[in-house]
């Protein structure tokens, strides 16, 4: 599937919900956060902090092939953070990096989580998305 | 009828005992009919993953704030909230939360503003529970019927606007921010998104204190003597002090007013909500950089 096509079902599925419901879609997500890898949670210091969250995230982002692996790490007591991580890595894993780059910048604000979270909060998961195509940009130049 | 403070040893030397519960204690009276337990905290999602059982949820940002203007909810709003809350006006309400309390007393300063009476902190804060061996739950706590009165907020006792700051100056002013902050170093404590003003620093002659040092590592507060000591010795403020405290957005500050009211018995201590966030973006307020305090412009 196409990360146009995965963004809007992730609108959809997010939009349709209640304020109460889309709470509880963020929090299945935040706990299907997959965990880092051996290579990276032996190796702290090969990921980057996302500095415009509440909560520390780390991340970081592969390209092979012109394909982009991210990898995230953040707390259980941070399930917002996690929630809006693993929704990007539901979106962006294993997907051309050339459709990556091409991803709204406002894709936070299309969820209809403003409400239920907050923009403040928001905030976050915008920051994550410009880091992200950040490494992908420096990553498939490489 | 309000339910019985905790008799805890160590909460009676504070000022006003009456404001804190122990994990413990608050175990053994969740089933107490007039008594209500709220989780505020700074992830929006931590109550979802695991309240203590019974505790309904408060949020500062989607809850307390009006979504419009900067502001609190109006009596309207409040007595709504409660309603959904199952509290009433003579309701025990306990309040705990993440991050040492921070949200937990900013809610705690918010029901204040409406006068509600009986509010206290979980001491040690939502870590106090599990450390106590306690279980949280995912069961949806069923709402409970109550009736809450429109109450108008009163603005003047507990919270500062802009232009009292610019009135108080010449009386104690707290900056409970980290050192980075108030030296103008950092507009948000280290490891936050930088954000929200345009000029960073201190408002003049207001001392540095950061929220932290009243806490223990386990999030506890620290004794009476501890908090004396820190305040009142070294930093030199009186109890019959005017104080104005502030911070970034007011929730630190918050903790900070909670130690200096109640467990000090300050009688006249102040929270600026709009703190940072305002105080550096408003034109022609005057500011100091760097690690001393600076001097007190004259009030206007």
């Amino acid at each position: 599937m196409s990360v146009t096509s995965t963004a809007r079902e992730l609108q959809d599925d997010f939009k349709e919900a209640s304020v109460k419901d889309r709470l509880n879609l963020l929090l299945d997500f935040s706990e299907n956060l997959p965990s880092l890898p051996a290579k990276y949670s032996d190796h702290p210091d090969l990921l980057e902090r996302v500095e415009e969250c509440q909560s520390p995230i780390y991340l970081f982002v592969e390209v092979e092939d012109s394909r982009v692996k991210l990898f995230f790490s953040a707390p259980p007591e941070a399930p917002t953070t996690r929630g809006f991580a693993s929704i990007l890595h539901e979106l962006l894993n294993d997907e051309p990096a050339d459709e990556v780059l091409a991803v709204d910048d406002d894709f936070a604000d299309t969820l209809g989580l403003a409400e239920a979270v907050s923009p403040l909060r928001l905030r976050g998961m915008r920051a994550m998305l410009f880091r992200i195509k950040r490494q992908v940009r420096e990553k498939a130049s490489a | 009828m309000t339910v019985a403070p905790d008799p805890s040893t160590k909460f009676q030397s504070y000022a006003h005992p009456e404001v804190l519960v122990t994990a413990e204690w608050l175990s053994s009276h969740l089933a107490d009919s007039n008594l209500v337990v709220v989780e505020s905290d700074e992830d929006v999602l931590l109550y979802e993953v695991g309240h203590i059982p019974g505790a309904v949820k408060i949020d500062w940002h989607t809850d307390l704030n009006d979504p419009i203007t900067r502001d609190y909810v109006g009596a309207e709003g409040f007595k709504a909230l409660m309603e959904r809350s199952g509290i009433s006006r003579d309701t025990t309400v306990v309040i705990y939360g993440d991050k040492s309390n921070w949200w937990a007393a900013y809610a705690l300063w918010v029901f204040k503003l409406f006068g509600h009476e009986d509010v206290r902190l979980l001491d040690g804060a939502r870590e106090a529970w599990t450390r106590a061996g306690f279980s949280l739950t995912r069961d949806e706590t069923p709402t409970k019927a109550s009736e809450y009165p429109l109450v108008q907020r009163d603005d003047r006792t507990i919270r500062a606007y802009r232009d009292d700051v610019l009135a108080h100056f010449g009386n104690p002013i707290l900056d409970i921010r980290s050192p980075q902050e108030y030296s103008g170093e950092r507009t948000h404590m280290p490891d936050y998104p930088q954000e929200g003003a345009l000029r960073s620093g201190h408002i003049p002659s207001a001392v540095s204190v950061p929220w932290a040092r009243a806490v223990n590592p386990d999030q506890t507060f620290k004794t009476r003597q501890e908090l004396t000591e820190i305040y009142e010795v070294e930093k030199g403020f009186k109890p019959t002090d005017s104080v104005i405290a502030y911070c970034r957005i007011g929730e630190r500050s918050s903790h900070s007013w909670f130690v200096l009211k109640y467990l000090l018995g300050f009688e006249n201590v102040r929270n600026y909500d709009g703190s940072w966030t305002e105080w550096g973006s408003l034109v022609g307020v005057p500011i100091v950089k760097g690690e001393e305090p600076g001097l007190a412009p004259v009030a206007r």
